[in-house]
């Protein structure tokens, strides 16, 4: 029997799909039509301080014929009467005492803390997420990223509404930092109860190219935005992987957030740790209808699969996620082409000449367009099988035995480190490359 | 089965007539440019006649610079907007896509390629400059696909152009022999008009070159003179009675109707003889303009129609009855026509052999032959040392220069009849020949 329900670090939700803190979570007339739709849980556009906004606020990113790849947006904390708020908060409590409601708080001084932690315990809240990763405007005024960015001052104020709350606390995390356990350790040494994980990213998405200004405009001018959507998940996935191994943070949950549309996402954030997932572009792209297919999917998934619970396969890939030293030198793949699936696009071969290793020759005959992979340059980089327009046309096949195993790390601790390029796929080794002068022959 | 009510109007013509190929709206050219693989070495290239980079043209489309894709296409086909909607792309660039090797819909080459010239020519987008002046004088006879392409080519080249037409309106075959749902008359104008804006040639309407002595003076006045003439009249069939009222050449009926539209009055029933695109085009064309009954009828079996699939399929669908292995024997009727005599035929080791003792009469008021158009012997016959094959086709070197090394060709003249992308090609190549001869 499977149950979606989860305890995340103390916040009880019917399913782990919950409204990152955006504007899908501006008021409770939203948030119950999400609950209605069948999210878990919501985590309120962010209270604090009052605040102004700009009109054009968001900017996004196509690719081909895909409308918002990627997202910014230059909107602040929510503009909306703190009273008002609160007694949404406390009514959608009254319709939904199970989902988990989730004040995101963003203050300055203790005491601003203290009171606000205490109106929305008040209202019913279930939890606080702490803001610490807003990278635009109220960054600016020392709050958001500001605060994410310096790990000190973080745990600071973690410590200050930790003692302050009688709820369970997440620390939402900034992205824009060259080490994301940094804060994270901050978060678990200020006594946070869980961790949510990205905010945004600082981005420009674009440039107008006849004002000159980048989006979104604001009379002429722009601001860097906080970018999020699609584009964003890999780096989401990575910095979530990175506190999931850590030894310290990891014995807090963590709430995954960047890019999340589909249940492949959802349960590749779960593999990789998530026990809650956060979701706000794929929201304002398509509404609150989306969270059907993830709940679907996510239990086809999970009956596939034998799992009971998400915690039954939470955090699966981490021990296969590894650093690049403890990998096999052993291990060789080499690209197949199914000739009866090739529809001749050659893309493959042009990516291979141009872009790759010179593994892939044209037939000679002018009218069979189907390429061949020259084997013994071949280096299984992938790069074909991932051009290739055609599902399964080109597959990875693997060539060793599966008998032996080295890796960069055995080989140097045995001091076996190379001293010459003649080495097994050091890449000079049996690799054919044409001469420099070849390239200007190359006709078709 | 009748499909079509007869138009009695310009818009029930239009209706009838609905465009095959539509002008594609900004998102339509949006979401089909993003399909595009981007094919290294693309097939559609190499199935174009004038081998126009397609990919690059798709993918400028999708960036939004459509003045470059305008460009693009210009640039390797003069007739890039009319090449758009009346190639046939099935056969061509479309055809060649690589989707359809995995039953994926192609790209709507045609359509894009349409979209984007278009635009240009609608916002008379500046794209070309005549080259500076060299002094020389190109005479180009015929105002069709094949001689608009020399003259823009020639023009950039620096060459003064006069286009001798015998009809009023350029573009020869494109506005007068293709069917009303392939393209307007008014797409067709717009594009010629739009290149003579920018690149200066003349054309002289009313101005067939039909003597010895208008020839000679072309010969004195011009440097060098292109022959890019279409086909003559429909050729006659030499059946007893081919000479009654209701007999018509499919293109003279072709051309009557794309000049004049509505207005012309086609009977409840009509016979078409033929079996080639021109044959499908004009059954279809009959069916659409009213025609309670049209039959095709061809000597041969469907396998062996010249017409391409999707031809008859379109006159299918349009309503047509068709007739295999028949052949005509004569026109029935008194003064007028009142149907077709028909001889069945059937192959006989090999050869395809009428059977007198087989005949029937199909009730008709129109016959339409569409068997084949006469070439343009005459002309051909006028000019000195004119050497011409034995299907009365110029014959040209790989400079598209003719045996009298002051006469080009191009187009319907040296290939016999082909598509306006040929024709198109064959005219930008002959500048290029011509001015590569007077540079020697």
């Amino acid at each position: 029997m499977i149950d979606l329900s989860i305890n995340f670090g103390g916040i009880k939700a019917p399913n782990p799909f919950w409204l990152a803190s955006a504007p899908p979570t501006n008021s409770g007339y939203q948030i119950m039509k999400a609950f209605e739709a069948g999210w878990g849980g919501a985590v309120w556009k962010t209270l604090g301080v009052p605040v102004v906004n700009v009109s054009s606020r968001y900017g996004s990113v196509n690719y081909r014929n895909t409308r918002m790849m990627g997202f910014n947006n230059i909107e602040l904390i929510t503009d909306r009467p703190l009273a008002d708020n609160l007694r949404e908060i406390e009514e959608v409590k009254k319709y939904f005492p199970d989902h988990a409601v989730i004040a995101s708080l963003m203050v300055e001084s203790r005491a601003e803390w203290e009171q606000i932690i205490k109106d929305v315990e008040n209202a019913g809240a279930d939890g606080i997420e702490l803001n610490f990763g807003c990278p635009h405007g109220m960054c600016e005024r020392g709050m958001g990223s500001a605060v994410g960015q310096e790990p000190d001052v973080l745990k600071t104020i973690v410590g200050w509404v930790k003692e302050a709350a009688n709820i369970p606390v997440i620390t939402k995390l900034s992205p824009n930092i060259s080490h994301i356990t940094d804060p994270g350790l901050a978060a678990v040494e200020g006594g946070t109860d869980s961790i949510s994980l990205i905010n945004t990213i600082k981005s420009i998405v674009g440039i107008d190219l006849d004002s000159y200004a980048p989006y979104p405009i604001v009379d002429g001018k722009g601001t860097n935005g906080g970018y999020c959507g699609p584009a964003v998940k890999p780096i989401a996935m990575h910095m979530l992987k990175d506190l999931a191994q850590h030894p310290e943070i990891s014995k807090v949950p963590l709430s995954g957030i960047g890019g999340i549309e589909t249940w492949r996402d959802v349960v590749e954030f779960i593999l990789l740790g998530a026990t809650s997932v956060q979701v706000c572009t794929a929201v304002m792209h398509y509404g609150f209808g989306i969270v059907r297919e993830m709940e679907a999917g996510l239990r086809q998934f999970m009956e596939d699969k034998g799992y009971n619970t998400i915690y039954d396969f939470a955090g699966k890939a981490l021990p296969n996620v590894t650093e690049w030293k403890h990998l096999n030198l052993k291990h060789k793949v080499v690209a197949e082409i199914n000739a009866d699936k090739c529809v001749g696009c050659d893309l493959c071969y042009i990516a291979c000449d141009d872009g790759a290793h010179q593994a892939i020759a044209l037939s000679d005959d002018p009218t069979n367009r189907i390429p061949s992979i020259i084997e013994e340059n071949c280096v299984g980089c992938n790069l074909c099988s991932l051009v290739c327009p055609v599902e399964d046309c080109i597959t990875m096949v693997k060539k060793d035995d599966g008998t032996q195993s080295i890796t960069w790390n055995e080989r140097t601790l045995n001091d076996d480190i190379p001293v010459s390029f003649d080495d097994d796929r050091a890449g000079g080794k049996g690799h054919f490359v044409p001469e420099p002068s070849d390239a200007l022959k190359k006709k078709r | 089965m009748a499909e079509y009510k007869r138009p009695t109007t310009k818009a029930e013509f239009d209706k009838n007539f609905k465009q095959k190929k539509p002008l594609m709206n900004d998102t339509e050219a949006y979401y089909e440019a993003s399909r595009c693989l981007f094919c290294y070495d693309a097939p559609c290239v190499q199935a174009c006649p004038t081998s126009i980079d397609i990919p690059l043209f798709i993918k400028q489309i999708h960036t939004d610079n459509i003045t470059g894709a305008s460009k693009t296409i210009f640039d390797a086909n003069w007739l890039g907007n009319a090449c758009g909607v009346v190639c046939p792309t099935g056969v061509l660039c479309e055809g060649a896509c690589v989707y359809n090797h995995q039953d994926v819909p192609p790209i709507q080459i045609g359509r894009l390629q349409n979209y984007a010239t278009n635009t240009s020519i609608d916002s008379k987008k500046e794209l070309f400059k005549a080259g500076q002046s060299n002094g020389k004088k190109i005479a180009v006879i015929g105002a069709g696909p094949a001689g608009i392409a020399c003259a823009c080519e020639a023009r950039t080249l620096g060459y003064d152009v006069d286009i001798f037409e015998a009809k009023e309106k350029p573009s020869g075959l494109t506005v007068y022999g293709i069917a009303p749902y392939k393209i307007t008359n008014e797409e067709v104008l717009k594009e010629v008009a739009y290149l003579q804006d920018q690149l200066g040639f003349h054309i002289k309407y009313n101005n067939a070159i039909t003597s010895k002595n208008e020839l000679a003076a072309l010969e004195t006045k011009y440097d060098a003179i292109f022959i890019g003439v279409g086909l003559g009249a429909t050729r006659h069939l030499g059946l007893d009675g081919e000479d009654k009222k209701g007999v018509v050449g499919a293109v003279e009926f072709i051309e009557e109707l794309r000049m004049k539209h509505h207005e012309v009055k086609v009977p409840a029933k009509v016979v078409v003889i033929g079996g080639g695109n021109t044959a499908m085009d004009a059954a279809s064309e009959a069916a659409r303009m009213g025609a309670r009954k049209t039959v095709l009828a061809y000597r041969n079996s469907k396998e062996n129609m010249g017409a391409y699939g999707f031809e008859y399929d379109l006159a299918i669908s349009a309503g047509v009855d068709s007739l295999f292995n028949v052949t005509p024997i004569a026109i029935v009727g008194n003064g007028t026509v009142e149907g077709v005599k028909f001889a069945k035929t059937e192959l006989i080791e090999g050869k395809l052999q009428t059977n007198m003792n087989n005949t029937f009469v199909v009730r008709c008021d129109l016959v339409i032959k569409a068997t084949g158009q006469a070439k343009q012997g005459h002309l051909y016959s006028l000019i000195d040392g004119l050497d011409i094959d034995n299907k009365t086709r110029i014959i040209i070197n790989n400079e598209f220069q003719t045996s009298n090394p002051q006469y080009f060709a191009g187009g319907d003249a040296i290939n016999g009849g082909a598509e306006v992308v040929n024709a198109a090609y064959d005219g930008k190549m002959a500048a290029q020949g011509i001015h590569n001869w007077l540079n020697k």
